[in-house]
């Protein structure tokens, strides 16, 4: 017992110097925090190893744990920064004022089947998707489709719907473009990141509802981009918004339907809780898309551990990655920003201050904590007549 | 004989040694209430807003604007799928541990024994990716869809499309899941029934089926309960394995229509919905609320595990619970 104590004691007076060295070498490096969307990760990621490579002292450290986890953390104020798929609810707005809304990426959603001896290119309008995943169009050969689709020969068999399972800014999206182009989804269904599915079967993630439709014969669903292209998945092509063509989506015509948007997107701090980017005119553009945010606030000094110096590299950080890490983008099947957004983000990024009190640092706390530790230990082992030392 | 020296103040250590335990067994009641207290207050809003209908109902809609909640689709697929797997696993990890304990020779005995631990050791999420990505094409083309083609027009049980993600599927695995659990406590409760008693059964000139039911089940039957309310614990609380595999249908097409209908489980609907759910909001209360009913539901099955082997043991005076 007296010998663990006497080893406890010494532990904590070697482990006192090294803290304090520590956090004093540390001054010069930074881990900038972030949390949310698990879509951008592999962005995130190719961001945190190359920004690494460009600035050694700062660390990326984000966490994919999902939209609305990540605006969770962000109204607790323990990250930097929160990335979503979805913008920023009134409710949620009212939780975390001061919240400048900066799109980073663009992710375009596609209508993914398995149609054997079918390949991509199928022709479908807004309200056939609809009226295929509200269940009111059940057979492949509906005239519906057959007629959009003359040279095809569509098999007499059942749509197998498939959904996503869990909360997602996938079906955000989806959901979104199909209450603009048929209002009776609005009415009957609605719009969010989980909405009340008539039909199908359900798959968590990007990655299960790809491979319902990839195992099951004559199954529909609605997919991310990059997961279509990886997986070699067949889908359709969308009719515009102007009407006059259906377009194959790509990373070009996702961009060209976020262009078209990007005049009407309000400013970094404004509301965003209305932006859809979905169904924008342009011959080229496709119509099923979303943009992907970073949120971040306003005054940084309200964000637990952030000091002067650190919000300064959170700012180079967001500036690199809205210029620079945008050229990662299109090699990870992500849709690069236009530049009208990019000009939009640098006036909100400008708006990014530190104001207020520094929070004390790490290091001269934790010394006190553990002075005072050791100093009650001896204390009390004085006092309790623990002797430390045996007497001989 | 050797004299214990004792050094120091030994009622100081004494006392340190009582709190110490104080705290330990302190622990475990602490976190049990200030669970019940986070989910209470958490799912307050859902209860003060939908009341009983939070129990009864099946509408799911998270949509800002429309929103209404009810869990009973989810209450139900819970006990549909915990039941089938009890149905499938019961009996077969009877069997296993009724071989290995005693009918298999030695050698085999300690090799399948250490393989059926082994099982029990494989998480969750590897039995849910084998169910997805092999499992699922095997049972859905030759035993679902023989099934359905057979009966499916005249036995609702088996109607429906059979499509692999379903109330079926989630079971079988579930019931893979639970068989090690099950029975390699049931093999150690039947090891550990006294040789005597076997013996005594045998002097009468019982066969082996004879020995096994009156000397080895009427002493092990507590233990044996017990294993499979073990067992019973992790069907209903499995989330990964059944997330991946029951189809996730939300509302009214939840309530389990048949065998290859997609369902839902509190668990799965919990670990679907919970991340992307605004703080604050009644959809995040009402996927608390569906915690408070599995909390409630595993308390329950803990209590009537609990009768049972009161039971069972006040019939069989004598008897030992191992």
């Amino acid at each position: 017992m007296k010998k663990i104590l006497l080893a406890l004691v010494f532990m904590l007076v070697l482990i006192m110097p090294a803290t304090m060295l520590h956090a004093s070498a540390q001054t010069q490096s930074y881990s900038i925090t972030g949390a949310g969307s698990t879509f951008v990760f592999p962005l995130m990621d190719t961001w945190r190893v190359q920004y690494n490579n460009l600035h050694s002292n700062i660390q990326l450290n984000y966490q994919s744990i999902g939209s609305g986890a990540g605006i969770k953390l962000l109204e607790q104020k323990t990250v930097d920064f929160a990335a979503s798929d979805a913008p920023l609810q009134p409710s949620e707005q009212a939780k975390a004022p001061g919240v400048l809304t900066l799109p980073e990426s663009i992710g375009g959603i596609t209508i993914s089947y398995n149609l054997p001896g079918i390949d991509k290119g199928l022709k479908l309008t807004g309200p056939v998707i609809a009226q295929i995943f509200m269940g009111n169009i059940t057979m492949w050969n509906d005239p519906a489709i057959a007629n959009l689709n003359s040279g095809i020969n569509l098999p007499a068999q059942k749509i197998e719907i498939a959904h996503r399972s869990d909360g997602s800014g996938t079906t955000y999206a989806f959901t979104d473009y199909l209450s603009k182009v048929y209002p009776q989804w609005k009415t009957v269904v609605g719009q969010g990141k989980t909405v009340p599915w008539p039909v199908g079967t359900g798959g968590p993630g990007n990655a299960g509802v790809a491979n319902i439709v990839k195992t099951t014969p004559y199954a529909c669903g609605y997919v991310e981009l990059a997961y279509v292209y990886q997986n070699n998945m067949t889908y359709a092509f969308v009719q515009n918004a102007d009407g006059n063509a259906f377009v194959e989506p790509t990373l070009d015509s996702v961009a060209a339907d976020a262009a078209a948007a990007s005049t009407n997107l309000p400013a970094a701090d404004g509301d965003w809780s209305k932006v859809s980017i979905v169904n924008q005119p342009g011959s080229n553009s496709y119509p099923i898309s979303t943009l992907t945010y970073v949120m971040v606030y306003k005054d940084l000094s309200q964000v637990s551990g952030e000091t002067q110096d650190k919000s300064q590299e959170v700012i180079n950080f967001l500036n690199w990655i809205i210029h620079d890490g945008q050229q990662y983008s299109s090699t990870l099947l992500y849709v690069p920003l236009p530049n009208s957004i990019v000009k939009a983000d640098e006036q909100g990024i400008a708006q990014i201050q530190f104001g207020g009190s520094t929070v004390p640092e790490f290091g001269p706390i934790t010394a006190l904590v553990f002075t005072i530790a050791i100093i009650s230990i001896i204390a009390v082992s004085a006092k309790t007549g623990l002797r430390l030392v045996s007497k001989f | 004989m050797e004299t214990v020296k004792l050094r120091g103040g030994s009622p100081l250590y004494d006392k340190i040694f009582k709190i110490g335990a104080a705290i330990a067994a302190t622990y475990v009641l602490a976190i049990i209430v200030l669970i019940v207290v986070q989910l209470v207050t958490n799912s307050y809003q859902i209860w003060a807003q939908e009341g009983i209908s939070f129990l009864i109902g099946s509408d799911w809609n998270a949509v800002e604007g429309s929103e209404s909640y009810g869990a009973a689709p989810y209450i139900i697929g819970t006990f549909v799928t915990a039941g089938l797997a009890m149905l499938i696993g019961v009996p077969l990890s009877m069997g296993i541990a009724m071989f290995l304990s005693e009918l298999a020779p030695k050698f085999l005995r300690s090799i399948l024994s250490f393989i059926v631990e082994l099982l029990a050791a494989i998480p969750s999420i590897i039995y849910g990716l084998w169910g997805l990505f092999v499992f699922r094409t095997y049972l859905l083309n030759w035993v679902e869809t023989p099934l359905n083609n057979a009966f499916g027009g005249s036995f609702w049980l088996f109607s429906g499309t059979p499509f692999g993600l379903d109330i079926f599927t989630a079971s079988v695995v579930l019931a893979i899941m639970i068989i090690p659990t099950i029975a390699s406590i049931s093999r150690e409760i039947m090891i550990a029934v006294p040789n005597s008693q076997r013996e005594a059964a045998y002097m009468l000139g019982a066969t082996k089926w004879e020995v096994f039911k009156m000397a080895v089940v009427p002493y092990s039957k507590s233990g044996l309960v017990g294993a499979s309310i073990l067992g019973l614990g992790r069907a209903v609380g499995e989330t990964m394995a059944i997330t991946m595999l029951i189809g996730n249908a939300t509302g009214q097409s939840a309530f389990p229509s048949s065998l290859f209908s997609p369902g839902q489980t509190l668990s799965s609907i919990i670990a679907n919905e919970f991340p992307e759910a605004s703080s604050g909001s009644l959809h995040m209360a009402a996927l608390i609320g569906c915690g408070l009913i599995l909390f409630i539901i595993a308390i329950v099955i803990n209590i009537v595990a609990q009768l049972l082997v009161s039971r069972v043991l006040k019939t069989h005076q004598g008897a030992v619970l191992v």
